[in-house]
């Protein structure tokens, strides 16, 4: 193809991708270091509510946003460098659990705490993903014929659900005396409150998006087992290899490289783990990286948000994806071109 | 569009049924509302719709989207529908119209109790009330022979007796999943105040510490999901009988008794919400809905709005649908459904204090208070980091230096 072919054919994609990621990213980038609020003033104010048989007047100092002569409200702006990062990570309370040793102080400061179920999120799931989705492959593959359109079909069913809604039934399912949690009462004998403690709410977490992405995996590695060359597989069985030393041998070398594709898809997925948290209602109990954020962004009743540290929550998310993905990506770069970097 | 067939559908059964006299002339200039999407609004909103000529989009983002409805020029929406704190962003950023004027022309029926005045000027028109007030099984209370808890002492100690005698699941219920607003209540309760000189913050102090451990103490008697719990699940709770008492919402109070949900219908009663500790005021605070009109749009185009608003929460709308909402609305008169919320305002519970760094200290308490009640942080560390957070954000939105 030549450069200009070339050039007609990506041209589009790239001018949205400048567009409607790079721009957005570089303003995100750039307001993380800066703070803009409202110029305010001080005024003393007599605000009357309703009550039942009359009004209730109460004086208060309140601050008010001074507006201009087209009735917008000023705002300043103001570099801060990196204070909205300072703040969200809160370095200073992390020394201060470092000297004292005291490491539950740790989980106590949001991004940490969110971090740390982030992580064990990310890395939990990576492999039950894989194993469950490679199982099942195997499975379909050896099922026969007059099935296996039916058993794709049911097993394709959880990555069709939109995840919060998934997430919603999972959670109407065991909150209160939701019907899981009552047979799950009625065989074990115990009261059990399944959103009552951090952990079992975890629990269902994984469980959830395991159930919700394993019919991905199993869909390309399904792909990748139309491709095995049966020759290696009847030559190992003639040589008496037996069925797991034919898996570890033959299969999954050849599955590799989409075992590799599938796990850096899950690793940027799962760094952002969002909709269990809403879905689950969980942010007493249970918060991710992508939930700060959210929260930052979103107003409160009084119509504040803290843009700034949102965006300094953003691209701390992207360096921490960024990072995950350096091991996995190394060992595509490693397949693609035989050397070490 | 959901919500407009919602509409339709309502404005179809009210003019069916007849029980509902029609607007009683026709608009001509095009009104728009935005506002929340509970039932109290939709009953409204149904009524502004015989005047001809009127849309609503009602939901739970009315918020963010009046923000920016407002701001626009012509204003996109001509109505607001907002309460205590809604009222706030759209009243700092000059987005909204006095309403003296319109009300001296068309708001003659209006009670003065339904005036929202700030510093002298009407800026707002409340149509109802709403509290957290205390709900309780009379049946049970009756049968193990306890007075009515006045305190929150009472409460716990009542909440002993129903758990020793095992009649329901849990003795307590509540919507702890907005944990904060129930800090804010206690805390007011015992008497504190959430400021300094100068918006400093001010709940790392003994009412702080009381706050948290009355709410640690009556968690104890609760189920122990009760940190998702919303309003809808405690209304639930009621109506199947799991739940003796609780600090509930008054808007919820025609559902508990409703017999076709509730199957413990009429055995619930209301009273006034509980003092922390006798002596003291309520702890809770009290709410409005209402409306506002928009700055940026024509005097006409106001003056409409205006009348089709107060077609829409006239004494009629509120006798057609007497158990929607705590009414207050001039020539109605609310029954039971009432009868804790006034007892709670009776009883001096103040208005919910909103302002831009009470939303900004709200958060900070959201932010930190389940730690505490998980017991993963201790008293003091939970109110050193409300403060800590709140400085941070109040910093950040230029209230704090």
């Amino acid at each position: 193809m030549n450069a200009r072919t070339f050039a007609w054919f990506v041209g589009p994609s790239v001018l949205m991708m400048l567009v409607f990621i790079a721009a957005p990213l570089v303003s995100v980038f750039i307001q993380s270091f800066h703070v803009t609020s409202p110029v305010l003033e001080t005024v003393e104010v007599e605000t009357c509510t309703p009550g039942f048989a009359a009004q209730i007047c109460e004086t208060e100092t309140k601050t008010r946003p001074l507006l201009d002569d087209a009735g917008k409200v000023i705002t300043s702006t103001e570099f801060v460098g990196l204070q909205s990062y300072r703040n969200v990570l809160e370095l200073s309370r992390v020394a201060d659990v470092f000297a004292k040793g005291n490491w539950s102080g740790l989980l106590a400061i949001d991004f940490w705490k969110a971090l740390r179920f982030t992580l064990t999120f990310t890395f939990i799931t990576l492999p039950i993903m894989l194993s469950t989705g490679l199982a099942i492959a195997l499975a379909v593959n050896l099922a026969t014929e007059r099935i296996k359109g039916q058993v794709i079909f049911v097993s394709l069913l959880p990555f069709i659900i939109t995840p919060v809604i998934g997430a919603l039934s999972i959670r109407w399912l065991f909150i209160g005396d939701g019907i899981l949690t009552a047979l799950l009462e009625w065989w074990l004998e115990a009261d059990i409150a399944m959103f009552a403690q951090a952990w079992t709410i975890e629990i269902l977490m994984l469980f959830y998006r395991v159930w919700h992405v394993a019919p991905f995996a199993f869909i390309v590695l399904y792909a990748g087992l139309q491709t095995l060359n049966m020759d290696s597989i009847e030559s190992a069985i003639i040589d008496g290899a037996s069925r797991w030393q034919r898996l570890r041998y033959i299969v999954i070398p050849h599955l590799m490289p989409l075992i590799v594709f599938l796990s850096i898809i899950h690793l940027m997925d799962s760094y952002r783990v969002f909709e269990e948290i809403v879905g689950f209602a969980s942010e007493s109990h249970v918060i991710s990286l992508q939930w700060i954020t959210y929260d930052f962004l979103t107003p409160d009743d009084a119509g504040n948000r803290s843009i700034s540290r949102a965006s300094a929550s953003s691209m701390l998310t992207m360096i921490g994806i960024a990072i995950i993905l350096i091991f996995p990506l190394r060992q595509t770069w490693r397949d693609y071109y035989g050397r070490k970097i | 569009m959901y919500v407009k067939r919602i509409l339709a559908a309502c404005a179809v059964a009210v003019l069916g049924t007849g029980a509902h006299a029609a607007c009683n002339y026709d608009n001509q200039i095009p009104v728009s509302m935005s506002a929340a999407a509970f039932q109290a609004w939709k009953s409204a909103a149904a009524a502004m719709e015989e005047c001809g000529n009127f849309s609503a989009e009602l939901n739970q983002e009315f918020q963010e989207k009046q923000a920016a409805g407002f701001a626009a020029d012509p204003s996109l929406y001509a109505i607001g529908g907002v309460a205590n704190s809604s009222l706030v962003p759209l009243q700092d950023a000059g987005l909204i119209r006095p309403l003296d004027d319109l009300v001296a022309e068309f708001g003659q029926q209006l009670a003065p109790s339904q005036l929202i005045e700030i510093d002298g000027q009407v800026m707002a028109i409340a149509m109802m009330v709403n509290a957290q007030h205390l709900m309780y099984r009379e049946d049970i209370l009756n049968d193990l022979g306890i007075a009515v808890p006045e305190t929150y002492e009472d409460v716990l100690a009542a909440a002993e007796m129903i758990k020793a005698a095992g009649v329901v699941d849990y003795p307590l219920g509540g919507s702890w999943k907005t944990t904060w607003l129930e800090f804010v209540n206690m805390y007011l309760g015992y008497g504190g105040s959430f400021f300094k000189e100068g918006f400093q913050p001010n709940v790392n102090n003994a009412d702080g510490v009381a706050a948290l451990e009355m709410m640690k103490a009556l968690s104890a008697y609760m189920d122990p999901e009760y940190l998702v719990a919303d309003s809808t699940y405690t209304q639930q709770q009621f109506q199947k009988g799991k739940i003796a008492m609780a600090n509930f919402w008054a808007s919820r109070a025609g559902a508990v008794n409703n017999p076709a949900e509730s199957e413990v219908a009429g055995k619930i009663k209301f009273a006034s919400a509980p003092a922390p500790v006798s002596g003291k005021i309520p702890a809770a605070t009290l709410w409005w809905d209402g409306i506002v009109i928009a700055k940026n749009i024509s005097d006409d185009a106001a003056e409409a709005a205006f009348r089709v608003a107060m077609e829409g929460i006239d004494a009629e709308m509120a006798a057609a649908n007497p158990d929607d909402a705590i009414w207050i609305i001039a020539g109605f008169t609310p029954g039971e459904v009432a009868s804790g919320a006034a007892a709670t305002a009776a009883n001096g519970a103040r208005p919910y204090p909103a302002s831009s760094h009470m939303g900004l200290m709200q958060k900070a308490i959201a932010n930190n208070i389940a730690a505490y009640l998980n017991g993963e942080k201790d008293t003091m560390t939970t109110l050193a980091d409300m403060e800590a957070d709140y400085i941070v954000s109040a910093k950040e939105a230029g209230i704090l230096q």
